[in-house]
Parts: C-alpha cells; sequence; structure tokens
C-alpha cells in the first residue's frame, strides 16, 4: 500500500485511509485531511524532508515519518 | 507571536488582562481565525494600534484588547489566538474554546482567508455552532482575486446562517464597513452541523434531557456524548450513555473522528457553492518562488543569501548614519561641556554627567541604532512576504536530526530582532520539550543588541586595510560567518541536549506555508520603528544611563590609588587572560548583563578613565584605544565569540524564568551558552597559537 510519503513531487491522490492516531490525527481533520481527500505532493524541503502537500488550497509541511501513517 | 513592543518587553510584568464592556450600550467582540489570515491587521486597524496584550488568566496564551468606538457604542475588542479548530487540547485552542463558551463575547468575528476559504469555515462552523452570535469576515478578498478566486458573499450567508463581510487588507472602507456590520448586528442563532446518523441519533436523545431554551444544546450534547464535559444531573447521564451505545456500531478509532468529519463535510459543501475558481489553487508564482526558496540546490544557498544582503545593506546603510550621529553628538558634547563649565559645576558632577552618562548614552544611539533601523524593516518584510515559514521548512531536517522540531528556526529568526522575543516565540513548538530546546538554545543567535558590538569588532580587526564597496562585502561576509557559527552552536547544542536532559523523540510535525504576499511597505516602516526598534533602543538607553554612571564612579573612586574599576579588572584579569580576553572585558560582560549594547562602551570607558577623554564615536579613534590596551587578532577573536556565546541578557533571563517557570531551566540557559562561548575561546586560542607556531 502506498502512503502520504511515497507520493512524488508533482503526484497527486486521494486519502484511502489514516492509520496516525491521537493528536497528529487531530491536526490532521482539522486541516481538511479526511479519507477521500485529494491530495498533491508539492516539492520536498532541500534535505529531502519533510514534503510539502497541498491540501484543500493550503500547503502544509509534512515529514515523512508523520505522512507514512496517511495511506492514499 | 511576532516580533513587537510587547513581546520584547514588558510582558513578564504583566501577567493577566481582563475583559469588560464600556457603557450600556458596550459590546464585546471577540475576533476568532486561523493563523496567517489577516485577523491582527484587522484588529489594529478597528483599535487604531491602541492595544493592551496580556495572559489569559491561567494560561500563558497571549490575547490582545483594544476598544474602537462608532456614534452610538463602543466595543471593546478582543483579539484570540489564532487556531485551526477548537476541537483539539493545544493551549491555544482551549483559550479561544474557554472564551467563546464563557458566553462573554456578544458577537464573534470569525475571520477568513478569502484564498484558502474552505479550510478557514472549518472553524467559522465550529465557532458558529457555540455560539449564535457570528459575523464572518472574510479577509484577503484582492489576493484571492488575482489568484481567480472569487467568493459569493451571499451564498456564505445563505447557508451559514451568519451575516458576511468581505475586506481587503489595504482598504480603509472596508474596514469601516466591518465596524457598522459589527456595531449593527442583533443577534441569530446557532449553526445547526448534520452529523452522521449514528451520532445525529445519540444527539437528539441527549438533547431530551437538555433545557429546550439553550442555545446551543446539540453542541453540548456532542461534548458531553464526546466525554469532554461531565454532568451530575443522573437523567441527563443516563442519556448520555444511551446514546454512546448506539454509537458503538461505529469502530472506536472512528468514533472520535465523525463530528470533525462533519464539520469538513459541510465547509467542503458551502464552498462548493460559494466559491468559483478560474485557476488552479497553488498560484505560478508561488511554485517559482518556492522552487527557489526551497529547492534542493537552492533552497540553503537563497538562505545564505537572504542573510547576506540583509546584512550587506545593515551595514552599508548603518556606517553613513553612525558617522552622522556621532559627529553630532561630538558637537553637542562640546556646547555641553562650555555651559557645564561656565555655570560653575563641580568637576566631579560635570565628569558623571558628561564622561559617564552622556559618552555611554550617545555611544548606544550613534552605534545600535542604525543598524537597528536598517535590520529590524528588512527584517519585517521577510516576515510580511512569507518568507520565515520557508527558512523553518528547510531547517526542519536538521532539525530534526537534532531530535527537535523545525519551528526552532522560526524562534531563532526572532532571536536575531530579540532574545526575549525569541524565547517568548517558542510558544508555536507544541511539545514541551521541544518547546524548551528552543527556549535554551535561542541565545545562540546574536540578537539587535549584539550584532552592531560585533560589526563593530569585524570592522576594526579583521577588514583592517580594505575600503568601500569589498570592505562592507567581507563585513558582511565575516558577520555572517559569526552568524553560522551560532546557528551551527545551536545544532550542536540542541543535540547535545537531546542526549542528556531532554531526551525523546522528534514530535509530529505540520506546518503551513502560507502564499507569498507583496509586503505593506508603509505598514513595515510603521511596524519596525514604533514597536521594534525604539523600543528596543529605549531599553538599551535605559540601561546604559545608570550603567554609564556606575563605570564613571567605579573608574574615579576611590579618588587616591587604583580605582574600583581596576581593582576588580585586575581580580578578574588571570580568568579572562586564560580564555583570551581581559579582566575588563570579563567585567564589562558582567555589567552589561541588562543590555548587552552597554558592553563596548563600558570597556572604552575602563581603558580611558585614567587618561584624556576621546571620541567614542570615531571608529578609527576606538581602535587606537584598542590597540594601546594589548588588543591583538587573538582578544579580538576571542572577544566576539564571547560576545556571540554568553549568558543572555537580564530581560531574557527573565523571561526564560517566565515561560519554563523554573530557575533550574533559567539556570542551564545560562550557564549552556557561556560553557560554550569560553570553550570556544580557548579552541580558538588553541588553533590561532598552533598557526603561529607553524608559521
Amino acid at each position: 500500500m502506498k502512503t502520504l510519503s511515497d507520493l512524488q513531487p508533482g503526484e497527486t491522490a486521494v486519502v484511502q485511509k489514516i492509520l496516525t492516531e491521537g493528536g497528529m490525527r487531530r491536526r490532521l481533520l482539522d486541516l481538511g485531511l479526511l479519507e477521500n481527500t485529494e491530495v498533491t505532493c508539492l516539492g520536498r524541503s532541500p534535505g529531502g524532508d519533510p514534503s510539502a502537500y497541498l491540501i484543500r488550497g493550503a500547503v502544509i509541511a509534512i515529514r515523512a515519518k508523520d505522512g507514512a501513517g496517511i495511506l492514499v | 507571536m511576532g516580533l513587537t513592543r510587547n513581546s520584547t518587553g514588558r510582558a513578564p510584568a504583566d501577567p493577566t488582562i481582563s475583559v469588560r464592556r464600556v457603557g450600556e450600550k458596550g459590546k464585546i467582540v471577540a475576533f476568532a481565525g486561523n493563523p496567517n489570515v489577516g485577523k491582527s491587521t484587522l484588529f489594529n486597524g478597528l483599535t487604531g494600534m491602541k492595544q493592551h496584550t496580556g495572559n489569559w488568566p491561567g494560561k500563558t496564551v497571549e490575547i490582545a484588547r483594544g476598544y474602537c468606538s462608532t456614534e452610538d457604542c463602543v466595543m471593546t475588542l478582543v483579539d484570540l489566538p489564532g487556531t485551526y479548530s477548537l476541537l483539539a487540547h493545544s493551549r491555544e485552542e482551549e483559550v479561544a474554546r474557554d472564551f467563546l463558551c464563557s458566553g462573554l463575547a456578544d458577537l464573534v468575528v470569525v475571520v477568513c482567508d478569502a484564498t484558502c476559504l474552505e479550510r478557514n469555515l472549518n472553524l467559522a462552523i465550529q465557532v458558529a455552532e457555540i455560539t449564535p452570535n457570528v459575523l464572518l469576515c472574510v479577509n484577503l478578498m484582492d489576493e484571492a482575486a488575482r489568484k481567480g478566486i472569487r467568493v459569493c458573499p451571499e451564498v456564505l450567508s445563505r447557508r451559514l446562517g451568519v451575516p458576511v463581510v468581505t475586506t481587503d487588507a489595504r482598504k480603509k472602507e472596508d474596514l469601516s464597513a466591518l465596524k457598522q456590520a459589527m456595531a449593527g448586528y442583533s443577534g441569530g442563532q446557532v449553526l445547526r452541523v448534520p452529523y452522521a446518523q449514528p451520532l445525529e441519533q445519540a444527539i437528539s436523545l441527549v438533547m431530551q434531557m437538555l433545557p429546550s431554551d439553550l442555545p446551543n444544546a446539540r453542541w453540548k450534547s456532542r461534548r458531553l456524548l464526546e466525554g469532554e464535559e461531565k454532568t451530575e444531573d443522573p437523567g441527563l447521564q443516563a442519556a448520555v450513555e444511551e446514546g454512546r451505545s448506539l454509537l458503538q456500531s461505529v469502530p472506536e478509532k472512528k468514533r472520535k473522528d465523525l463530528a470533525a468529519e462533519a464539520m469538513v463535510h459541510l465547509a467542503e459543501s458551502v464552498c462548493r457553492e460559494a466559491v468559483t475558481r478560474t485557476k488552479s489553487g497553488y498560484r505560478d508564482g508561488d511554485r517559482r518562488l518556492d522552487r527557489f526558496f526551497t529547492g534542493r540546490r537552492t533552497g540553503y544557498a537563497a538562505m545564505l543569501l537572504m542573510l547576506g544582503v540583509v546584512f550587506w545593506i545593515t551595514i552599508v546603510g548603518a556606517n553613513g548614519i553612525s558617522d552622522r550621529l556621532s559627529a553630532g553628538f561630538a558637537w553637542l558634547e562640546r556646547i555641553l561641556r562650555r555651559i557645564c563649565v561656565q555655570s560653575g559645576m563641580a568637576p566631579e558632577i560635570r565628569g558623571l554627567l558628561m564622561d559617564g552618562i552622556y559618552r555611554v548614552l550617545t555611544w548606544v544611539v550613534s552605534v545600535m541604532l542604525p543598524p537597528m533601523a536598517i535590520f529590524f524593516p528588512l527584517f519585517t518584510l521577510l516576515e510580511d512576504a512569507g518568507v520565515l515559514p520557508r527558512i523553518a521548512y528547510n531547517l526542519d531536517r536538521p532539525f530534526q536530526c537534532c531530535h527537535a522540531c523545525g519551528k526552532q528556526a522560526l524562534t531563532m529568526c526572532m532571536g536575531f530582532g530579540c532574545n526575549a522575543a525569541g524565547v517568548s516565540g517558542c510558544r508555536i513548538i507544541d511539545s514541551p520539550r521541544e518547546r524548551l530546546l528552543a527556549i535554551l538554545t535561542n541565545s545562540f543567535v546574536p540578537c539587535n543588541g549584539r550584532f552592531p558590538a560585533l560589526l563593530l569588532l569585524i570592522t576594526l580587526f579583521f577588514t583592517g586595510s580594505v575600503t568601500g564597496f569589498p570592505a562592507s562585502v567581507l563585513s558582511a561576509l565575516l558577520l555572517m560567518t559569526v552568524i553560522l557559527l551560532g546557528v551551527g552552536a545551536t545544532f550542536l547544542a540542541t543535540r547535545l541536549l537531546t542526549v542528556t536532559f531532554l531526551r525523546g523523540v522528534p514530535s509530529s510535525f505540520t506546518l503551513e506555508l502560507p502564499p507569498y504576499r507583496k509586503p505593506r511597505i508603509g505598514n513595515v516602516i510603521v511596524r519596525s520603528v514604533v514597536d521594534r526598534t525604539l523600543f528596543v533602543l529605549g531599553r538599551a538607553v535605559v540601561s546604559a544611563a545608570p550603567a554609564g554612571m556606575i563605570i564613571y564612579l567605579l573608574g574615579n573612586y576611590p579618588r587616591q590609588g587604583e580605582s574600583l574599576l581596576l581593582q576588580f579588572g585586575r581580580i578578574l584579569q588571570p580568568a579572562g587572560a586564560f580564555f583570551g580576553l581581559d579582566g575588563v572585558i570579563l567585567l564589562a560582560f558582567l555589567v552589561g548583563l541588562p543590555a548587552n549594547e552597554i558592553v563596548i562602551p563600558i570597556v572604552l570607558m575602563a581603558y580611558t578613565q585614567a587618561g584624556s577623554p576621546v571620541s567614542m564615536g570615531d571608529t578609527a579613534q576606538v581602535g587606537q584605544i584598542l590597540l594601546q590596551n594589548g588588543w591583538n587578532l587573538e582578544r579580538a577573536v576571542c572577544t566576539t565569540l564571547f560576545f556571540l556565546m554568553h549568558w543572555p541578557c537580564a530581560t531574557t533571563l527573565l523571561t526564560i524564568r517566565k515561560e519554563t517557570g523554573s530557575l533550574k531551566w533559567t539556570g542551564i540557559a545560562a550557564l549552556l551558552p557561556t560553557a560554550f562561548g569560553l570553550m570556544s575561546c580557548l579552541l580558538a586560542r588553541g588553533i590561532l597559537g598552533l598557526i603561529r607556531w607553524l608559521l
């Protein structure tokens, strides 16, 4: 199964399942990242992590470790 | 957050804030909204920048209060912390939620960003579910229009059942329209958020047991079901239990998501109707800028280039102003001295006033003011343009390697202005461990009180014979090297702390990268000059005057024999010399605890107190004084290093004490950079010694 962190810059995908729990899950929901939400990977920071994603019109940086809990 | 008058000074003495209605017709209006939507700009516009900030009782979260009057009423405006939601448990969200639930506000203005309305509406919907008195303010309409986004206020108003005002950050008329709408607001109804079936059934079960006139009964029921609120009423409790049993059909993990999902879906559906786009969401201009500022090859280079250019402009601009200011002060000094002599003032008093207070004061003004007055606006421009979050984004990886948070880069940027502000800015970091890391290492970034002194040392000892354009570039490069050394020390210290006192894995991290915005130049100048330059300078001057007096007295008493200053200097001499400094420099750092700005003038006064008075404003003469007192390359390097890394100033220490609530951590925050500074002085001595031996 592919995760959000596997998305390459320029790729768009739809969120299938959010495995993350606790505070981070809540924060993702607040940002509008739910199942069936469309997400586009815009790029990676110079260090390769975190990556920037377009989520409902806003650009949000998420670390690879956290993105691994989001299946797309 | 932000580097403002309030964050750089009095805040520690100002713990709580009260909110009251003014007069019979007075209203309390709260401002809520996501971060970065221009909420504070609107708030400033309405209150005319006259506001008071303080902590919300019991929480170290700042809220601002101001007043705004129309023909028939005075409104008390409260700026709540910027949050994405009211559902989670961060301190900001609790404060905002508490305030909204307290029923204190007659009206809540939810400020939304038109360019990203869907995400913003999520909060608006949450607020509208709690309170019936909501006004939606869709801000940044001009920016949205440029991005090809059109928002229809009528549709928004109909779907959400609240009045909607659209505003434009630059337009004065919009502000008065908002004011009229606020004053004329006459009540409404809470928003009914449609939930998924089991939750809807459970809510209606619980609602039956709540008083029928309770306006936000649905919200209350949901909170009871989620266990966020408790009840003593046995009948109500039974209904809650029954409702929860209905929810058993939903897997436990997803149960908590039901409410949040419903709100996001409502926002989505409202936006589908109210917002039309003619271009894609992420603008091409932003894409290009991001490719440059955060690109794999260009990201770090762009940051260094920006830093270098900012320093270069500061150096070139400050030089001219500094020279002119010190010439002016020297001229004024001659006149003042003549007046003192003619008025028959006792020589002791004259010395105290002129050689003590006047000298140190004017030195601080002429050397410190110009770099501040140039650096602060430049920095504010970068802040306004949305570049700072990109720096945090670029630097997150290295911080992650140090088991810390990328937002620490933002607090470091604030530290450039003032370390005390940087320390309070650490509140943006959610994890307590990572926040503490950022607080303890903040003073490794030289604040505005220190870098003019660093600049002076660089000009005197390292750029030497070079003049003109190459000199300014060389100075900027050297200053950048020093700053990068500080940044390097930050990483090293952070890593050191995470393997000793503050072990732990990095917490999860989300960071919004807001759209790039064209900075509002006028606003930037006002904010940086009034809020930062004058205020920071004021604080320096306040500590400079008594320090000048104390040093003069120490330098001139007892009348016979060796002065106290020289005696203290002699006591500290062995320690100072060991680290490549001397006793006087060490003493100056100790006396300079209230403000780092006064360290160099103290050193100069100590060296010159016995001899004839010299003009301290003249760079060449300052160099002469230092050389006559045994300064060489080694001492200049060591003093520069110690300037970069030593105990934080008194204001910063007080702020650390307040933010951490612990003397132990305040102590560590003082010892850590001092130890780093002393170690690097020894290292520099060793390296220089080795080079000399090799040559």
